[in-house]
């Protein structure tokens, strides 16, 4: 292709800490995710009630996208998003909630979120990305899928930027790295430079 | 600059048949998949359920041995004519697409059986793939989209060609999660009618098979645009869908107004069919012919989409149009067009749409060579 894209930013959240571009903007002593993402959502400074609603995934992909889109312009922004357990965590809990006929409590506001790409959907609202949207299911991620995936939307046309990632949160276990594709940057949008971003800590 | 895709194969299982010419012939006889079922604690919905013995029939037939989930064997059956026919090699892709695949795992305390990952890796090895899949997991539009990102991906020169499998189970705990948002209809579900008061459930594997070579139903534009309005419900312009709809048409090169036919989502909720007709009106689609399929199979979830594309496909082969079943006045808000009775008619132009949680949707626009 004759056209190059690069990456202009990256955030990376994991084991209580928040990077922009490899450098901590927000650490926490050692807390359980759910305390640790009400600590990291205050630090932000954003006023966005629902938020609090949120599943741990949802939250966490949430957070990343605030942090990364801060004095970001999100017009024509795509989002592509990855993970491996898809909404897991948020399943079992629907699951244990119907797992007993005599004891049977379907929650709507739990079930919503059985579904990896409601994350996807919760920063496509906060960041009003009217947008080209995607999902996808991976044991890793998988960079030159995405990398392409990101380049068609931007060759096409029907984007002028995309916000790509991996999400995954299970059982307290989670890690967040978004990237935004762009026309300008420090970084060629390759497959070495996404690997690396997952490579830091 | 982007090489053209064309549809040349498709296949599908559902409760009326285990072929696309067994479903054909029972969308033309107006029969329905839809019956009263217990679904684990929830007694006597209508929902559409593949019968397990005539699964298991039909699935011997495969002489694959080890063991396999209803959705497998489901999926499985779907794929099997194509990877026949087709030998997939180092250049064809393998896209999956599923809501919640193996689901059902979770009651017998198997979670990572119900990884989607595992049902890839799986489906991979029985059908002999040679690439890992790329799974699509995006709510109800999934079937439609992995079309999409089989065919884009395809446009970059990753691959040559692509089996696109996607498959939805039956599941108590869909049932149950649509029941506690109230959505789950007390008959039958009945698209865009005045009487409409919600969704049936179903369950459905379908496959279609992706090629640069001529072929008589090409992929002319697609798009998935979301809402960016409400996580569960539809936005109340359509925007999302009426933008996707804008996007495919651009890509094909058409005006909205030219196209013969919309194979519509058509959930039969209230929202879902409003948001629809709002956009197919905004569209200046009013006269447009619309049916929906789900008053035959239920809301497939992510199967939905394919299996609706794989029907579509042979509506314009055979140039008819399908009634809507269930429906019989209109109960949306905007003077849209729906199918009352079976007809045959060209359709030349086509679109389907599908739209779900998240704010997703995804539409495609097929024209006939």
């Amino acid at each position: 292709m004759e056209q190059s894209f690069y990456i202009s930013k990256s955030c990376h959240i994991e084991q209580q800490c928040i990077q922009i571009d490899a450098e901590p903007v927000f650490t926490a002593a050692e807390l359980d995710f759910s305390a640790f993402a009400k600590l990291a959502f205050k630090h932000s400074g954003v006023a966005y009630p629902k938020f609090y609603k949120m599943d741990a995934l949802s939250k966490l992909a949430f957070l990343a996208a605030e942090y990364l889109l801060q004095e970001e312009d999100s017009t024509g922004m795509a989002l592509l998003l990855a993970n491996r357990s898809g909404s897991m965590d948020t399943d079992l809990i629907h699951q244990i909630s119907i797992q007993d006929a005599d004891n049977f409590y379907p929650s709507p506001a739990t079930f919503v979120y059985t579904l990896a790409n409601i994350c996807a959907g919760e920063i496509s609202i906060r960041h009003q990305l009217q947008t080209e949207n995607a999902f996808f299911i991976a044991e890793d991620y998988d960079s030159f899928l995405m990398m392409n995936y990101a380049n068609y939307l931007l060759l096409s046309g029907r984007a002028s930027k995309v916000l790509c990632g991996w999400v995954e949160y299970r059982d307290e276990n989670y890690k967040a790295v978004l990237y935004l594709v762009d026309h300008f940057g420090d970084k060629p949008h390759t497959v070495d430079e996404i690997n690396k971003l997952f490579k830091i800590k | 600059m982007f090489p053209t895709l064309y549809i040349a194969d498709t296949s599908c299982v559902t409760p009326l048949g285990f072929t696309v010419q067994e479903n054909w012939e029972a969308l033309l006889s107006g029969t329905s998949g839809l019956a009263y079922q217990d679904v684990g604690a929830i007694k006597q919905v209508p929902v559409g359920r593949i019968a397990d013995a005539l699964l298991d029939t039909h699935f011997e037939t495969l002489g694959l041995s080890g063991t396999f989930s209803r959705l497998e064997k489901m999926m499985l059956l779907a794929a099997s004519p194509l990877v026949k026919k087709h030998q997939p090699n180092a250049r064809t892709a393998f896209v999956m697409a599923t809501t919640k695949g193996n689901i059902n795992a979770l009651r017998e305390g198997q979670p990572e059986q119900a990884l989607l990952t595992a049902l890839g890796d799986k489906l991979q090895k029985h059908l002999a793939m040679a690439n890992r899949p790329i799974i699509v997991s995006q709510a109800c539009v999934s079937g439609v989209l992995a079309v999409s990102v089989a065919k884009r991906m395809i446009q970059m020169g990753m691959y040559d060609n692509a089996l696109v499998l996607t498959g939805d189970e039956l599941s108590e705990f869909v049932v149950s999660g649509f029941q506690s948002f109230q959505a789950i209809a007390d008959q039958p579900c009945r698209p865009f009618d005045k009487q409409r008061e919600g969704v049936s459930l179903g369950e459905a594997a379908a496959a279609i098979y992706l090629t640069k070579e001529k072929n008589n139903i090409r992929i002319a534009g697609e798009g998935s645009i979301n809402d960016a309005n409400h996580i569960s419900g539809p936005s109340r312009t359509g925007e999302g869908l009426y933008q996707s709809i804008l996007a495919a048409c651009q890509e094909a090169e058409i005006e909205a107004g030219s196209l013969d036919f919309i194979a519509a989502h058509g959930t039969a909720t209230l929202y879902n069919d409003e948001m629809e007709a709002i956009a197919f009106d905004r569209l200046g689609l009013q006269d447009t012919p619309v049916h929906s399929l789900k008053g035959f199979y239920g809301h497939t979830l992510g199967a939905a989409g394919l299996l609706e594309l794989v029907i579509l496909v042979k509506a314009m082969q055979e140039n008819t149009f399908i009634a809507s079943l269930g429906f019989t006045e209109l109960g949306v808000s905007r003077p849209i067009t729906i199918v009352k009775e079976n007809r045959q008619g060209n359709i030349q132009r086509a679109l389907k749409t599908a739209s779900g949680f998240g704010g997703s949707n995804a539409v495609m626009v097929l024209i006939k060579e």
